[in-house]
């Protein structure tokens, strides 16, 4: 790693006014990602922000049917947490099989939404539901912040403080592991609301997390498992590497819908 | 230079760290306690795993300057009074470490699934619960085993004990 | 047998310190005045050094010094060796080209050590060794092993034309096999591809270099399975230091599984620098630097003819392989493709022409050398694929043509070398099938069939030579070393008893197994019996741990040890007690005369051999023996695997339902012990065939797995808890009856766990590591 100055923020205007103060500053919540990156010198800020003491972007509401999750809650948090479980039983599931429970312990929502790591799990849920990503200057909707691989439509030092969506009809998640990194290599969120259907792709596509159109529409007549049997998806949208072809993301990204639709509740 | 303080198995401790140490190098080469182990670069072996504030977490992802002020629990700190902690009991009554390298994670990891689970622990949710540990010489049979039996141990202690 | 002694489940006396955290292993050691290395290190797989500037690095915060390969030359360091001579076919002896422990004129993989920083911490050691700039000028590179032999290739060293390493071969005559197979009723024919492992001990490689300028002397701690052997080679090869001005302390190591045994460029390095900068010099590996230079392990291609008569019985063997042994020759390299590998390849069978030839060869690659098995895993997946295909083909049962086809009476000689000296290969098959419920899986299978799982289920009967001796068979075969192992047991005044070994422990429980044997011979408590290893100022010499050789060798010494020790003690205590020393026993902690009440307490004998003042005339004082045992053969242990299989067709993901071993290891001193090595044998096995795979990009060499993100360790939800038996046949060859059971897990598993996916699927053309994505193409392939 290479040096860096750490500074702790007490409060969201404390973290801003922190993030102006060296050449590259970076905020770090849970640091899962971003602390292993830095140990293999492929980041080097000369700053970081820690955002894991700020206790307004911390905790987990539901109300009227809308549910808040503050950006430096953990996914062991989520994972765990009743108001989830009662609301959306999907999300605590994708929360957990994030990492291993060592990462859970550390690694937050605001975190791992804000990466969007093209293999994480979060932002697949966030596009599904449809989620308004919540900054402390504005709310992004989830369709318009993933931009691309680890891109966001967050601004140089904006910094995400929550994340809400309207509590679904329906929804289930389905992933296949990486059998090395234990990220998805696919994972499909889909989600069932009055509003349609949405069906949230990670691991798979070659721009990163993506919503599935065909799939949407197939779903939205018929919330079934065979109401995808018809739906392709094209191995030219998908990513290709030692660990799954094009090919073999496509097939599981069906298969992986198809589950998460057995499996919604 | 940042000076930080931190509870160490019970005793605070402090030491002038560079920002970018990781609590780990901090627990081993400051404090001397050199059960913490490091085994790979990527956050994924588990040989780091400490308690920090009652939940598991990885040494080696996490700087030592995050952790100031925090409640810190090694492996050093599990055993009371020269007795055997319940779940290093169960390993060495099952043969759950061979050359010891992953066994200070390992155990950190148990006691903290025990702590979530107590009694309630099967094979499948104790298989599962071992994905950030990563152990190359029991293939891993026995250490499940251990567990099992000193969550088994523990709940029946506990029911004992209410 | 006692609560202690043979053949007791005695919890591990070295356990405490593991699970409190007080494990000592070299990364933990601190000497006063110590800094820290970081190599500078190849980013391309071929390239020739044209210019090294150290001088901006030299001039970065902590830096102390920084050093090439230019300057270890000058300074007399020599070339790494391979220690085992092997001629080719043509008589020419293998063509061994030199390995710098730091280059300093070609690199050949990506990693190869260019320059090492010493440095205050090793965060200034590494931001120094970023700013070391090498001019490379880049070649071309091969990777892999059959490409490299193809014309026009890139050349990796002048020594060895066509990157042709040796081609050797073994067994009855080319012609005699071909002409048993021209002539026989059916014959099986299969390529197989043995895959490129990082063996991953979990505890990195490290090494801690003290050079003390007053006494000329050197102290390495390095983690090693065979420190003496380190010492030997860094002595006699390297001309780091002669033996006595030398040191070597392997202490606590975390596995090792083969990658500990080699010397490597980084201890010889530590030492080197600790005279040049003047400084103690620590380097501990991370993860990426394992995987880019542990002796990676297995790479082998092979075809293979298996020819049957009439009746399904094998009449021949023929098996073309071409092994990868990467940029350079490891220390043991030239002896696992030949000497442990094609002298396997009778397997359990009777098969009476059996023609081997291997051809070694250089690549751009990380070199590669003996892991868990060397060699055995290879030839029994050769074996047992093949055997099980040949089944499906002849239409028989995988169990009854092995069984028609199994070696049933001993000695037998192979047509490659190897005397087995007993088995019973029948006990093994018939216990496993039993454990497996072998009948029982049609049922199974339409079960699965209604929850859409495809059911398989698969069979491996392994055999491997292990004990790795005796030494002038070894000689003559072309090592380098004798494969004796020594002992000594000292007994102390008060009857405390130190086991010394040239054994030795990263995991094996040695300090537990080696004091039973101890404890069943003179009725004393285990905790009165420590075992010593690890340190050459401790130990006089020894072969240190590997090819599952320290039972069979390293404790059939301490039997000869312990041997001269009663033979004394009985002597002592007969003048004692004044009886005939032929009617002295000892056992439960004394010395009894027979069929008397006379007793004298153990530690009195030995405190009589220390005052000394009342011994039988002539006796020198003191109670200490020593011994070197050379075996007379291998042990052969063997047994047979089942591996029961469901695959979810639609992501080609594998489970094991069960897993089953079966094994005779011959008498076992710890059975518990025993279990935990081939519950972790047989995880790296599956490890092998379900997930592990070295891959580098075949045309800049770069590795692509130098990682956990990227390369697929087993964790404890990829496998089973395992079912283990043993059915015990005492190998004749040694006092205790041993075999070694170190390595039968990782050499049995691999084709069990294939034979059952293959089996499931009903497509036969599927390769290790069988990934769910290759699963899944071979599942559409067959439809």
């Amino acid at each position: 790693m290479y040096a860096t100055n750490y500074h702790r923020a007490s409060s969201v205007a404390d973290a801003v006014r922190l993030k102006g103060t060296g050449e590259e500053t970076k905020y770090v919540s849970g640091g899962m990602t971003l602390i292993p990156t830095m140990k293999q010198r492929l980041a080097a800020p000369s700053d970081l922000v820690d955002l894991r003491h700020v206790a307004e972007m911390k905790g987990i509401t539901v109300s009227g049917g809308t549910v808040r999750i503050g950006a430096a809650t953990t996914h062991a948090e989520v994972a765990s947490s009743a108001e989830i479980k009662a609301a959306c039983p999907a999300l605590s599931h994708l929360a957990s099989l994030i990492g291993d429970p060592h990462v859970r312990h550390m690694g937050t929502v605001g975190g791992s939404v804000a990466n969007n790591d093209p293999a994480a799990d979060y932002p697949s849920a966030m596009l599904a539901l449809g989620a308004m990503i919540v900054t402390d200057r504005r709310r992004i909707a989830a369709d318009d912040f993933f931009t691309g691989l680890f891109e966001t439509a967050l601004n140089e030092d904006e910094i995400i403080v929550a994340v809400e969506f309207a509590a679904p009809e329906k929804a289930g998640y389905s992933k296949f592991p990486n059998p090395a990194s234990r990220y998805a290599m696919t994972g499909v969120f889909v989600a069932k609301s009055a509003s349609g259907v949405r069906v949230g792709v990670t691991g798979a596509g070659s721009d990163g997390v993506f919503r599935h159109s065909g799939m949407e529409q197939a779903l939205a007549g018929n919330f079934s498992p065979d109401a995808l049997s018809g739906v392709t998806t094209d191995p030219a949208d998908m990513l290709s590497d030692l660990h799954g072809s094009a090919e073999y993301r496509a097939n599981l990204v069906n298969v992986m819908a198809r589950r998460a639709v057995a499996a919604a509740t | 230079m940042t000076k930080v303080t931190m509870t160490v198995n019970g005793r605070q401790v402090s030491g002038d760290v560079e920002d970018r140490t990781l609590l780990v190098q901090f627990i081993r080469e400051k404090l001397g306690l050199t059960g913490t182990h490091v085994g790979c670069d990527t956050s994924q072996c588990g040989t780091c795993v400490v308690h920090m504030d009652g939940r598991s977490i990885k040494s080696c992802s996490t700087l030592a300057v995050q952790a100031a002020g925090s409640e810190i629990l090694t492996i050093e700190g599990l055993a009371r009074d020269g007795e055997l902690h319940p779940v290093q009991a169960a390993f060495k009554a099952h043969h759950g470490l061979q050359c010891g390298f992953c066994t200070p994670g390992m155990v950190m990891t148990a006691v903290d699934m025990i702590n979530r689970y107590g009694g309630a622990l099967d094979e499948k949710t104790v298989r599962e619960n071992l994905e950030g540990n990563i152990c190359r010489c029991t293939g891993y049979h026995n250490i499940v085993k251990a567990i099992l039996a000193a969550a088994a141990e523990m709940s029946a202690g506990r029911q004992a004990a209410e | 047998m006692g609560v202690e002694g043979i053949g007791a489940r005695v919890a591990r006396k070295e356990d405490k310190r593991f699970l409190t955290g007080k494990g000592r292993y070299t990364d933990d050691m601190v000497v006063p005045g110590m800094k820290y290395a970081a190599f500078v290190r190849s980013p391309h797989a071929h390239a020739k050094i044209k210019r090294i500037d150290a001088s901006a690095a030299e001039k970065m915060p902590g830096v102390i010094a920084v050093l090439n390969g230019q300057q270890m030359l000058d300074d007399g360091i020599g070339n790494l060796i391979c220690g085992w001579m092997i001629h080719s076919k043509d008589g020419s002896p293998m063509k061994m080209g030199a390995w710098r422990p730091l280059a300093h004129e070609t690199v050949r993989y990506v990693g190869d050590a260019v320059a090492v920083v010493v440095a205050d911490s090793v965060g200034e050691a590494r931001d120094a060794a970023e700013q070391v700039v090498v001019d490379y000028e880049e070649l071309p590179a091969v990777t892999d092993a059959a490409t490299a032999l193809t014309a026009g290739q890139p050349q990796l060293h002048p020594e060895a034309a066509g990157n042709l390493i040796y081609d050797w071969a073994i067994g009855t005559s080319e012609a005699e096999t071909d002409a048993a197979i021209a002539a026989a009723a059916h014959v099986t024919e299969m390529t197989i591809l043995n895959n490129r492992l990082a063996p991953n001990p979990m505890e990195p490689r490290a090494a801690l270099g003290v050079y003390d300028s007053a006494e000329d002397h050197y102290t390495c701690y390095t983690t090693s399975q065979n420190p003496h052997v380190a010492r030997l080679v860094m002595s006699a090869f390297y001309n780091v230091a002669p033996e006595n001005k030398l040191r070597v302390i392997a202490p606590d190591v975390g596995g090792g599984f083969g990658s500990k045994i080699f010397i490597y460029p980084e201890e010889i390095v530590c030492l080197w620098a600790s005279k040049r900068a003047g400084v103690p010099v620590k380097w501990t590996s991370d993860r990426t630097e394992a995987f880019l230079t542990d002796a990676h392990g297995r790479d082998h291609r092979s075809t293979v003819k298996m020819a049957f008569d009439k009746d399904n019985r094998i009449t021949a063997l023929k098996v073309d392989t071409i092994a990868n042994f990467g940029a350079y020759m490891s220390l043991f390299s030239s002896s696992v493709p030949t000497y442990l590998y094609a002298t396997l390849l009778s397997g359990q069978y009777a098969i009476p022409a059996i023609h081997a030839n291997v051809r070694a060869v250089y690549t751009n690659t990380t070199p590669v050398d003996a892991y868990r098995g060397a060699g055995r895993p290879e030839a029994t997946y050769l074996l047992e694929r093949t055997i099980e295909t040949a089944a499906r083909e002849l239409g028989v049962s995988p169990a009854e043509l092995r069984r028609k086809n199994f070696i049933r009476s001993f000695p037998y000689q192979t047509p490659v070398i190897m005397n087995y000296d007993a088995g019973n290969y029948e006990a093994s098959l018939e216990a496993s099938m039993k454990q497996a419920d072998w009948a029982g899986f049609p049922a199974r299978k339409a079960e699965a069939e209604k929850r859409g799982k495809k059911r398989g289920i698969g069979m491996s009967c392994y055999i491997e030579a292990c004990g790795i001796a005796p030494s002038a068979a070894v000689g003559s075969l072309g090592a380098g070393v004798g494969l004796w192992e020594s002992a000594e047991v000292r007994v102390n005044a008060v009857g405390t008893i130190e086991v010394l070994t040239g054994s030795h422990s990263h995991g094996q429980g040695h300090e537990t197994t080696f004091a039973q044997l101890v404890a069943d011979r003179f009725g004393v408590p285990i905790d009165s019996v420590s075992v010593v290893h690890g340190d050459t100022d401790k130990v006089q010499m020894g072969m240190g741990t590997y090819g599952s050789r320290s039972g069979a060798v390293g404790m059939s010494a301490i039997v000869k040890a312990l041997d001269k020790v009663e033979a004394k003690a009985k002597k002592i205590a007969a003048h004692l007690m004044e009886a005939d020393e032929s009617d002295i026993v000892i056992e439960n902690g004394e010395a009894k005369v027979a069929g008397t009440d006379k007793t004298v307490p153990w530690f009195q004998v030995a405190l009589s051999a220390y005052t000394a003042h009342n011994l039988p005339g002539g006796m020198e004082p003191g109670l200490k023996e020593g011994a070197f045992y050379d075996p007379t053969n291998f042990t052969f242990p063997a047994g047979c695997y089942i591996c029961e299989v469901e695959i979810d067709q639609e992501t080609g993901k594998t489970d094991i339902i069960q897993f089953v071993a079966a094994d005779d290891f011959g008498n076992i001193i710890n059975p518990m012990i025993v279990e935990g090595q081939v519950h972790g044998g047989i995880a790296q096995g599956i490890g092998q065939a379900l997930l592990e795979g070295v891959h580098y990009d075949a045309q800049s060499g770069q590795l692509l797995t130098a990682s956990y993100m990227d390369y697929a360790m087993p964790r404890a939800d990829d496998l089973p808890s395992f079912q283990v038996s043993h059915q015990n046949t005492p190998c004749p060859g040694n006092p205790l009856g041993i075999k070694g059971c170190g390595e039968a897990g990782a050499i049995g598993s691999p084709p069990a766990l294939i034979n059952a996916i293959t089996d499931a699927i009903g497509n036969n053309d599927l390769s290790m590591p069988a990934t769910p994505q290759k699963v899944w193409a071979a599942i559409h392939a067959a439809h």
